[in-house]
């Protein structure tokens, strides 16, 4: 019963329209990424979502009942913020404790919940220690116990892992992931990362200008783009736009081959593809160029196996599949489907 | 059922939104209202009539009897409020223009190229702010009158900078910790010495703590009293802090209205001066504390 | 001189090392005029102070003539010292007790946002920007000994016959100063708390809300431990403007009614100036140190030891 909602939620700060009119539905126990580039309004909707602000309009529902005017108390949800925001002044069970001392839980409940969180995120040994005196990692952990203790019924999560360094960011992820899957609680995470929402995503919204662009599984977003900014944004390298007089085309690199590539069966659109550049990439190749009868500033790129023989400078007969084909409204950028 | 309790918590919830709303400005006023109570009180009095005064049954809030700008008049006219004003403005300036010369290159020094003696001069230098002008006043006005300057303004104005320095120090200090390095290291880089480095870099990225420290110092050597009192006795060289009492309390007579007038209009212009510049001297002291 | 030294380094601009680039040479160049300038005027008059204290100076007789600890004696057996020995850290204590639970009130409210704020601001900060002189003038003619608008407002409400004669009676007497010197540092102390308040980051006070923490709770389990030590850094400087003040006592009550509010600052003042026994007033005033020195140590430390941020 803890399935988030939200209805033609808008947030305006003065003249400036923060989130608008977002419509959007998590599953139960769903990992839900928002993604979006900076100042799109993600953390202004996850706010929102935790009563932290108030929405200029629209309805929040969570677990079926309208959250409206609710104080984050009684939404039951918890949030993990990008700095974490520690209480500095506590040990670390204390701000575990913390949010179990507010509900009025008696001393021994208390000590219980905040071992059993402690336990399940491995960091028991330090509940002793003061937040300063913790890594990045353990941070970020006793923040989730944090979270975790109240037994929430939605995890609201602020680009958690942005504050840690490439390496441990991945360890994170992963740890993280299975962790949200044993507790099973609904749970919308926000990023900027377009790698990080496809892997750990079960759906993902894209948001760009405080409006949902696309709203859909990572496969669906990234095969079936809704828009040239959802195609351009997902994907490294992005997906190849080239603007025709009706409409603009897109593919995805790899899936721009040598002609020779295709069997008899299926009919490629074909390209003439001057390769500029070629880059070598240990695990594939990806080639630089521009097509004929295109535009010459756009530029193009295809991603190769390794051992393609193929020069810089020279021109090559290139193909995409037509079920790989996009199609989108030159002005409005929006697909255009049907016509493929 | 729980569609009911939800609703009654979001009526509570709004409840307590206005409550504190309601709350917030009750105690702002109140806070308003205590702190200003005898300015408020002062701007009554100075437009009455002496017989509407010296009435202990009228009502001191309003006016019995019409009011009067006599008393006003009185203060412009006989009395050399406007030479201590001029002297306080001369006093101030130029107090505030040596802290600054003083105050930025040791603020400076400290936070930068003293490593780790720099933390130590900085308490030590935070120290002479303890050491107060009631435990110097005595031999500071030997040491002014050995100088000759006693009954001169610049008596003022070489000894006020002793309390305004060591805490205008400690402000900027902390505001030239808040500066990264790089900074000026990139300006350095640049091809810039490093006191070229200082000067188009930093300091204007410091120009908030050192308009705190103008503010402040400025008010300081308004306020100060007993150096005051110590080394002046001639009218035409007080400050308003001594000149005012004096001038207008004569043995045990007091002119009580142009006494007023005189609070409110040296209160006024410094509170809306230093109420416009209230967020920069804020954060001059978080800078100084949290860092320093 | 450092200043020239800076401006010179503008004007002449040389890739190569100069002398302007020497470290050591700048940090000397940077602290020696204030040095020089605390030395000047703050460590030699200090060093006279004492010296007069333990002379029999006075302003009929300015020579300094060494008595060792007979003017100390001497001050030490007036009772009237020992009196304001004891007002001193009487008001001190009281008054910034005080201060530090109204200051953190007013901090709080005056960091939310409402209408008319800046005016409320203004009218907050009067006590702190009008000179003290002016400031307690006003106050005594508040608290007049016929005319107080506070008696008037008792004696419409049925309260009073009479007057209080706030300044005539010992304990309304001290009572006054008291709130004249709360009253006036409460502004400046607010400042610096807001100050400290405004530091703590907003994540740390949404995650309190999310966490469930009403008002009450935010307050005294996070805002307030947080900001320890700037409260810490306001009350220093309520302490020391508290200690060594003498224009309220001053102008308030001179002292009276008969030396029953006198501190040390003011009977310094009219032993040295008033009554021209130099010595005695240096002496007398000789006793702030140890108290200021006290109060400042403990707040130090206090400010290092629960630094959080
Ligand atoms: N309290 C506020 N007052 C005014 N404008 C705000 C406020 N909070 C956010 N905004 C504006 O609303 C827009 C959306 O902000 P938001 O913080 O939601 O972006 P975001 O998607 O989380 O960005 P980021 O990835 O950088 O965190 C931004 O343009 C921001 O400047
Ligand atoms: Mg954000």
């Amino acid at each position: 019963m803890s399935v988030v909602e939200v209805r033609g939620l808008t947030k305006e700060f003065g003249d400036m329209v923060a989130v608008d009119h977002v419509d959007l539905a998590s599953r139960e126990g769903e990992f839900l990424v928002l993604l979006g580039p900076s100042g799109c309004g993600k953390t202004t909707l996850l706010r929102m979502i935790a009563g932290l602000e108030e929405p200029t309009s629209g309805e929040i529902y969570i677990g079926g009942e309208k959250m409206n005017g609710l104080p984050p108390r009684i939404r039951k949800v918890a949030m993990v913020f990008q700095s974490y925001a520690l209480y500095p002044h506590m040990t670390v069970a204390r701000n575990i404790a913390f949010p179990l001392r507010a509900e009025g839980v008696d001393k021994a409940e208390q000590d219980k919940r905040v071992r059993w969180a402690a336990e399940l995120l491995g960091i028991d040994r330090y509940l002793d220690r003061r937040p300063r005196q913790l890594s990045g990692g353990e941070r970020q952990r006793v923040a989730l116990a944090r979270a975790l203790v109240r037994e929430p019924n939605v995890f609201l999560l602020d680009e958690p892992l942005s504050n840690l360094d490439a390496k441990l960011r991945a360890a994170a992820r992963d740890d993280l992931l299975e962790f949200q899957r044993r507790v099973g609680i609904t749970t919308i995470y926000v990023t900027h990362d377009q790698v990080e929402a496809m892997g750990m995503g079960d759906r993902i919204a894209v948001m760009r200008d405080g409006k949902i662009r696309q709203f859909g599984t990572p496969e669906e977003i990234y095969s079936d783009p809704a828009d040239t900014f959802v195609a351009t944004f997902i994907g490294s390298p992005p997906m190849n736009l080239l603007e025709g007089e009706h409409r603009v085309v897109g593919f995805r690199p790899e899936n721009f081959k040598p002609i020779g590539e295709f069997t008899e069966r299926d009919v490629p659109s074909t390209f003439r593809f001057h390769v500029n550049r070629s880059e070598y990439l240990g695990s594939d190749r990806f080639l630089y160029g521009v097509v004929e009868g295109y535009d010459e500033n756009t530029k193009v790129i295809a991603r190769v196996p390794v051992g393609s023989t193929i020069a810089e400078g020279a021109t090559y007969e290139f193909g995409v599949a037509a079920a790989d084909l996009c199609y989108f409204d030159p002005r409005t950028g929006k697909r255009l489907r049907g016509d493929a | 059922m729980a569609a009911t309790t939800l609703e009654a918590q979001r009526r509570r919830a709004e409840l307590k939104r206005v409550w504190g709303r309601v709350s917030l400005y009750v105690l702002a006023i109140t806070a308003a209202l205590l702190a200003a109570f005898p300015f408020l009180w002062s701007t009554i009095t100075m437009f009455k009539q002496d017989q509407d005064l010296y009435n202990r049954d009228n009502n001191p809030f309003w006016f019995t009897l019409p009011p009067t700008l006599e008393h006003i008049r009185y203060l412009f006219e006989n009395t050399a409020f406007l030479t201590f004003v001029r002297n306080t403005m001369v006093v101030g300036l130029a107090v505030v223009a040596i802290t600054l010369l003083i105050s930025l290159p040791a603020a400076y020094s400290l936070a930068r190229l003293a490593g780790r003696w720099g933390e130590r001069m900085g308490i030590a230098i935070f120290l002479v702010y303890l050491i107060p002008p009631t435990l110097l006043f005595l031999p500071m006005s030997r040491v002014v009158a050995s100088l000759g300057l006693l009954e001169s303004l610049w008596s003022l104005i070489l000894v006020y900078p002793t309390i305004t320095i060591p805490i205008s120090v400690w402000l900027l200090m902390g505001f030239f910790k808040g500066i990264p390095r790089d900074i000026e290291e990139q300006a350095m880089v640049d091809g810039y010495t490093r006191a070229g480095a200082v000067m188009r870099t930093v300091l204007p990225l410091v120009f908030p703590g050192i308009v705190a420290v103008i503010v402040f110092s400025f008010t300081l050597s308004a306020h100060e009293f007993i150096y005051a009192l110590s080394f002046i006795s001639s009218t035409a060289n007080k400050t308003i802090s001594v000149g005012v009492p004096t001038a207008l309390v004569r043995g045990d007579v007091f002119f009580w209205q142009s006494l007023q007038a005189a609070a409110v209009f040296v209160a006024l212009p410094i509170a809306i001066v230093f109420n416009l510049f209230l967020d920069r001297f804020i954060a001059g002291f978080t800078m100084g504390a949290v860092k320093g | 001189m450092s200043d020239e030294a800076l401006a010179a380094g503008v004007a002449s601009r040389r890739p190569r090392r100069s002398l302007l680039d020497s470290e050591r040479l700048l940090a000397v160049g940077g602290l020696t005029p204030a040095v020089v300038y605390i030395v000047a005027l703050v460590g030699f008059p200090f060093v006279l102070a004492v010296l007069m204290a333990f002379s029999d100076v006075t302003v009929g007789d300015p020579s300094l003539d060494f008595v060792g600890l007979e003017t100390l004696r001497q001050v030490l057996e007036d009772p009237v010292f020992w009196r304001a020995l004891r007002n001193t850290l009487f008001f001190t204590v009281v008054s910034n007790a005080l201060v530090v639970i109204l200051a953190t009130a007013l901090a709080l409210i005056l960091t939310k946002d409402f209408k008319f704020k800046w005016l409320i601001r203004l009218l907050v900060l009067l006590p702190w920007t009008t000179p003290v002189s002016l400031a307690t003038i006003s106050w005594l003619w508040t608290l007049d000994t016929i005319f107080s608008p506070i008696d008037w407002v008792l004696r419409q409400l049925g309260l009073l016959e009479g007057n209080m004669i706030w300044l005539g009676q010992p304990r309304l007497a001290l009572a006054s100063v008291i709130i004249v010197h709360t009253w006036r540092i409460v502004p400046l102390a607010a400042v610096i708390v807001m100050a400290g308040m405004l530091a703590i980051p907003t994540e740390i006070r949404d995650a309190s809300d999310i966490d469930g923490a009403g008002f009450w709770r935010r307050t005294f389990e996070i805002e307030i431990p947080l900001m320890a030590p700037i409260i810490g850094v306001a009350v220093l400087f309520g302490v020391i403007l508290s200690v060594t003040d003498m224009t309220v006592v001053h102008v308030l009550t001179r002292g009276g009614p008969t030396n029953y509010t006198q501190v040390l600052a003011s009977w310094a003042f009219y032993k040295g100036i008033e009554g021209g026994d130099l010595a005695q007033g240096a002496g007398t005033a000789l006793f702030l140190l140890p108290v200021l020195v006290a109060v400042a140590a403990l707040i130090l430390r206090f400010a290092r030891r629960t630094e959080v941020l």
